[in-house]
C-alpha cells in the first residue's frame, strides 16, 4: 500500500466519524471490549487497567478546569484528597455506610472547591496556578497532622462496600466499578461540554473581556468549573479510598497533580477521547519502562514536554490571548 | 532563655532563611518582569546549583583543601554553570513558546522543572548527599544568642550579590536595557536594543544567583536531595509576590519579610514546627487575595 492511499484511508475514516451514530457504535464497540476484557485478562492486567479507568476519572475531572474552562490547577490532588479521607473518616471512624459517605464527600470536595476557587479566580491565570499549588500543599500537610486523618501514616483499615450481598473485594469487582465510574465521567463531560455552560466555558477561555460583554459572568462560570472538577476529583477519591483500604498523605503530593495534569495535556486538553488515552498513556507508559527503573518518570517527563511544545507550538498563534 | 534573646536567635534565623528565599525570589521575579513567565523551574534550578555546587567542590578540595576559597570557587563555578544552563533552558523551551497561550508556556515550565527533578533524582539514586564543609561551629556568642561564622558568612555573601545585581539593574546599560524590555518589549527592538540577548542575560544572571543559594543552602544545611527545589520554590515565589512581583527591590525585601515571618511564626503557642510550611502558603492565598500587587508592587490596571 503507498502512503498517499493510506492517508485516504484515514481521512475515509475521520469523515466516517463526522456522523453522531457513527460515533456512538465506535463507543459501544469499545465499551463491549472494555466490558469483557476481564474474562481474558491477568489480575495483572486487570489492576492496571483499573488503575488506567481510575487516572481516566481524575484527568476528566481536571479536564473541566484546565480543558474547558483553561485555568491551570496544580493542586488537583487536593480534591482528590479531601474526597478519599471523608469516605475514609467516615467509614473507619464513624461506621459509617460507604454508599452513604458518596454524597458527603461530593459535598466536602465543593466546599473546598468553592473555598480555594471562590477568592482566587479573580486572579490572573498564573497568580492561580500558584495558589492552587499551595493550597494542595496545605491539605496534604494538614492530612499529615491532624489525629483524624491518622497523621504521617494515614489511615488503614477502611472497610471494603458491599454491593447487594456481594463484597467488592476483587480486582475484577473494581475493574468493572471504576469502568462504570469512567463511562459516567465521559457521558457527563460530553453533555457539560455542549451545554450552555460549557460554551460559555470555551467562550471565557478564549477571550474572558469578549464573553464578559456578552453577559456571562466570568467568575461564576470558572467557579462552576471549579466545584465540578472538584466534584469529579470528590468521586473518585472517594472510591479510591475503598480500593486501597488504605490511604496516606504522600499519595496527594505536588507530583500527583502534575501527573493528572499531564495526562490531561498529553492527549489533547479538553477533547474527552484525548484525555482517555492520556490517562492510559500515563498509567502505561511507566509499567512498560519498568525496566528503566528510576529513569522512566525522566523519559515520561521528556517525552510529555516534547509532545506539548510540538502540540501546543502548531496551535500557538492563532489561539493567542494575554492571561 | 529570656524572650528578648528569643526573640534576636529568632531574628537572626529569620535573616540567614530570608536571605535564601531573597536571592531565590530575584530570580522568579526578574524573569516574570521581564517576560511575565512563571518560571516553575526555578527553584529546580536551586536544586541543581547545590549539586553542581557540591561536584566541583570534591573536585577541587584535594586541590585547595578545605576552606572558605574553595566554597567560593565552587560557588562561583556552580553559578556560571547554572546561567548557562538556564540560558539554554531558555532557548530552547521557553523562546519558541513566548507567542504561544499562557497555558501552553506554564505547562511547559511544569515539564522542565519535571525533567531536571527526575534527572537529578535519576543521577543521585533518590539518595541524599552529604555536604561536608567542615567549617566549625565557631561564631559569635552574645550571651544566650549565637551566630555561627557560616551562617555570618552566609548573610554577608548574599547581601553582597544583592547589593552587586541592585547597581547592575540600576547603573549599567544593561541595566536599563532589561527595565526598557519589562515596559515594552516592541519599543525596545525599535530603538535597537537585541531583546532575546537580554533576556538570555536576564535568565543567566536569575539561574546563577539561584545556584549561588543552593550552594549556600548545601553549606547551610550540610545536605542535598533533589527534591529540595520545590518547596524553596514555592516559598520564594511567596516572597516574590508579598514584595510586588516584577520589582527587585520587592524581592529582597520579601524575601527577608517571609524568613523573618516564618521564623517568629513557628515560636507563636499554638504553631509548632509542622504548620510552618501552611502558615507561608496560607499568607500567599491571603496576600494574593487581599493586595495581589504587594508591597512595593506597581498598581497596574490588568486585564485578566
Amino acid at each position: 500500500m503507498t502512503p498517499s492511499s493510506d492517508t485516504s484511508v484515514i481521512t475515509d475514516g475521520m469523515n466516517w466519524l463526522q456522523h453522531q451514530h457513527n460515533r456512538m457504535i465506535v463507543l459501544m464497540v469499545m465499551a463491549a471490549v472494555a466490558m469483557e476484557i476481564p474474562l481474558v485478562a491477568n489480575n495483572y492486567i486487570l489492576e492496571v487497567l483499573t488503575n488506567a479507568w481510575f487516572y481516566t476519572i481524575l484527568c476528566l475531572g481536571l479536564n473541566i478546569v484546565v480543558g474547558y474552562a483553561g485555568l491551570l490547577d496544580l493542586g488537583y490532588a487536593a480534591f482528590f484528597a479531601v474526597g478519599a479521607y471523608t469516605t475514609g473518616i467516615l467509614t473507619s471512624q464513624f461506621g459509617i455506610n460507604f454508599w452513604l459517605t458518596i454524597p458527603a464527600a461530593v459535598f466536602c470536595s465543593m466546599v473546598a472547591g468553592i473555598i480555594i476557587g471562590g477568592p482566587t479566580l479573580r486572579l490572573r491565570s498564573d497568580y492561580l496556578a500558584i495558589v492552587t499549588l499551595g493550597f494542595g500543599e496545605i491539605v496534604r500537610i494538614i492530612a499529615r497532622n491532624l489525629e483524624i486523618t491518622g497523621g504521617a501514616s494515614g489511615l488503614i483499615g477502611i472497610e471494603r462496600p458491599t454491593f447487594f450481598g456481594i463484597e467488592l473485594s476483587q480486582g475484577i469487582h473494581f475493574y468493572y466499578v471504576f469502568l462504570l465510574l469512567a463511562i459516567a465521567a465521559c457521558f457527563v463531560s460530553y453533555r457539560l461540554q455542549h451545554s450552555r455552560l460549557g460554551r460559555a466555558w470555551q467562550y471565557v477561555r478564549e477571550d474572558e473581556d469578549a464573553a464578559e460583554a456578552m453577559g456571562i459572568n466570568r467568575v461564576g462560570v470558572k467557579l462552576y468549573a471549579y466545584v465540578i472538577g472538584a466534584m469529579f476529583g470528590g468521586v473518585a477519591g472517594s472510591f479510591f479510598a475503598v480500593k486501597m483500604t488504605a490511604i496516606s498523605p504522600e499519595t496527594f503530593t505536588f507530583a500527583q497533580s502534575v501527573l493528572i495534569l499531564l495526562g490531561v495535556v498529553l492527549g489533547g486538553m479538553g477533547k474527552i477521547p484525548g484525555v482517555i488515552v492520556g490517562a492510559f498513556a500515563l498509567v502505561l507508559f511507566p509499567e512498560v519502562f519498568r525496566g528503566f527503573g528510576s529513569m522512566r518518570m525522566l523519559i515520561f517527563a521528556l517525552s510529555c514536554s516534547s509532545s506539548c511544545s510540538t502540540d501546543l507550538r502548531a496551535s500557538g498563534p492563532g489561539t493567542k490571548h494575554e492571561g | 532563655m529570656s524572650t528578648l534573646d528569643i526573640i534576636l536567635q529568632q531574628f537572626a534565623n529569620g535573616l540567614i532563611l530570608g536571605s535564601f528565599y531573597a536571592m531565590v525570589a530575584l530570580g522568579y521575579t526578574m524573569v516574570y518582569g521581564i517576560i511575565k513567565l512563571l518560571n516553575f523551574a526555578h527553584g529546580d534550578l536551586y536544586m541543581v546549583g547545590g549539586f553542581v555546587g557540591f561536584l566541583i567542590l570534591s573536585a577541587i578540595s584535594g586541590l585547595l583543601g578545605e576552606s572558605w576559597t574553595t566554597i567560593v570557587c565552587s560557588m562561583v563555578l556552580s553559578m556560571l554553570a547554572v546561567g548557562l544552563l538556564g540560558v539554554i533552558i531558555q532557548r530552547v523551551a521557553y523562546r519558541p513558546m513566548l507567542k504561544a497561550p499562557r497555558l501552553s508556556i506554564l505547562i511547559t515550565a511544569l515539564a522542565v522543572s519535571m525533567i531536571l527533578s527526575n534527572g537529578v533524582m535519576t543521577i543521585t539514586d533518590g539518595e541524599y548527599l552529604a555536604f561536608n564543609t567542615d567549617l566549625g561551629y565557631e561564631g559569635l556568642d552574645f550571651g544566650n544568642v549565637f551566630i555561627s561564622y557560616t551562617q555570618l558568612a552566609l548573610v554577608i555573601s548574599a547581601s553582597l550579590l544583592m547589593v552587586i545585581l541592585y547597581f547592575f539593574v540600576n547603573k549599567t546599560l544593561y541595566g536599563k536595557a532589561m527595565r526598557a524590555i519589562a515596559i515594552d518589549q516592541d519599543a525596545c527592538k525599535l530603538m535597537g536594543i537585541n531583546v532575546n540577548q537580554i533576556i538570555a542575560l536576564t535568565f543567566f544572571i536569575g539561574s546563577s544567583l539561584a545556584a549561588a543559594a543552593g550552594v549556600m543552602a548545601g553549606v547551610y544545611y550540610g545536605s542535598l536531595h533533589f527534591s529540595m527545589g520545590f518547596v524553596i520554590g514555592l516559598k520564594a515565589f511567596t516572597a516574590a509576590v508579598i514584595g510586588g512581583i516584577g520589582s527587585i527591590r520587592g524581592a529582597m525585601l520579601g524575601g527577608l519579610l517571609l524568613g523573618l515571618l516564618e521564623a517568629f511564626g513557628t515560636q507563636l503557642p499554638f504553631i509548632g514546627s509542622e504548620w510552618k510550611d501552611v502558615f507561608s502558603f496560607g499568607l500567599l492565598i491571603l496576600l494574593l487575595i487581599l493586595k495581589p500587587t504587594g508591597i512595593l508592587g506597581k498598581t497596574e490596571i490588568e486585564r485578566m
